[in-house]
């Protein structure tokens, strides 16, 4: 393709019987937001963590009523829930990758991404539950 | 210095004769003047002259002659015999068809490098010199456009094995930001959308070996993370 004219991006593919076209290359138009959430959630799994362990260190001692007083303060519940959306989003970026680099059957892929964010949904309802019967 | 003598152990593959590749173990001796590997392997083709393998300029600047020596991609030419353990261990640039020996099929390579646009996209009238940039415009250029394209990074690289025909690889992805940094170019968008893709840039995981290997030391890992950090101004 020529340098002048408007023209952008133009790669020859065999389109079979030796007849060469010309494509045009695009990307899939995403990536960057998981990609960037993924650092994100990383960050707000960082300093969850950090507050966590202030809060189990405060505490005179572990058992099953210090336990639940920790986690029925509403910023301790709301701390947890952002954090635990926080990991399971990053988890579906993260294994989301390991699909993508080693399964190549595409109809397998498409059940593995399925099946996982499936139960990553699921997982997020089920902490919802369990932080707020406490 | 006196004539020495050098074990290498060469992977040989001869489609048309070899059922399967196999590793052929020879000793050369060098005459005092062959300092480089490439020397020594233009000695062992004049002994055994079925040896392939590809070499041009011999002082890396053609990129002909790049191949995996003792586990790790390197331009024949411009490493030292004497800094290498024997055997000397060579074998084809990994993840890439072998075509004969030590000769690899690019095509999936620059297939790759031809999907990003390597040329320089405006389509304002030419002016009647040059298209002029500051030398801090031009500073910008440095460190992406010195690539020879000898495939050591993006054979050296797990995301690009494991997705050759999707994932860029590194050094089509330091030949984009090479346009992307380039401020007479005018396609920025158009060259973002083409990237913006789950494989296409974002199968980079910051693995590096590309960095490790670059016989140019440039550095693709940091013109990725350049490209991410253009498409987050984009976005953000």
């Amino acid at each position: 393709m020529g340098r002048a004219g408007g023209q952008f991006v133009a790669d020859v593919a065999d389109w079979g019987e030796g007849m060469v076209k010309p494509r045009i290359v695009v990307g899939a138009h995403y990536g960057l937001m998981d990609w960037l959430l993924q650092r994100i959630t990383a960050v707000v799994m960082a300093i969850y963590t950090l507050i966590f362990a202030f809060a189990v260190l405060g505490l005179k001692e572990v058992n099953q009523a210090t336990w639940q007083a920790l986690f029925s303060g509403g910023f301790m519940k709301f701390a947890t829930f952002l954090f635990a959306l926080s990991l399971f989003y990053h988890a579906w970026v993260g294994i989301r990758d390991i699909y993508m680099d080693y399964i190549k059957p595409v109809a397998i892929r498409l059940v593995l991404h399925s099946v996982t964010a499936l139960l990553l949904i699921g997982y997020a309802g089920w902490v919802a539950q369990v932080l707020w019967r406490l | 210095m006196a004539n020495r003598t050098v074990r290498f152990s060469i992977y040989r593959y001869d489609p048309d004769k070899d059922e399967k590749p196999y590793m052929q173990d020879l000793t050369v001796e060098l005459e005092p003047t062959d300092r480089k590997l490439l020397d020594a392997l233009v000695r062992i083709k004049a002994m055994d002259d079925s040896l392939s393998f590809r070499r041009s300029c011999r002082e890396g600047v053609c990129g002909s002659d790049a191949m995996n020596i003792n586990g790790k991609n390197g331009l024949a030419c411009l490493i030292e015999i004497d800094s290498l353990t024997w055997p000397i261990t060579l074998r084809p640039l990994p993840g890439l068809p072998v075509v004969r020996d030590l000769i690899v099929d690019m095509t999936q390579f620059f297939k790759q490098y031809h999907s990003i646009t390597p040329y320089l996209v405006n389509n304002d009238p030419p002016p009647e010199r040059e298209r002029l940039q500051s030398p801090e415009e031009r500073e910008e250029l440095d460190g992406l456009y010195e690539c020879i394209l000898c495939a050591c990074c993006s054979t050296s690289c797990p995301s690009f094995w494991w997705n050759p025909d999707k994932f860029v690889g590194p050094a089509g992805l330091l030949a984009a930001y090479r346009f992307l940094a380039d401020t007479r170019d005018q396609a920025t968008s158009e060259r973002l959308d083409n990237l913006e893709d789950p494989y296409r840039l974002f199968r980079c995981h910051t693995i590096m070996n590309c960095v490790d290997v670059c016989p140019k030391g440039l550095n693709p890992t940091r013109a990725i993370s350049n490209i991410k950090d253009m498409m987050v101004r984009r976005a953000v």
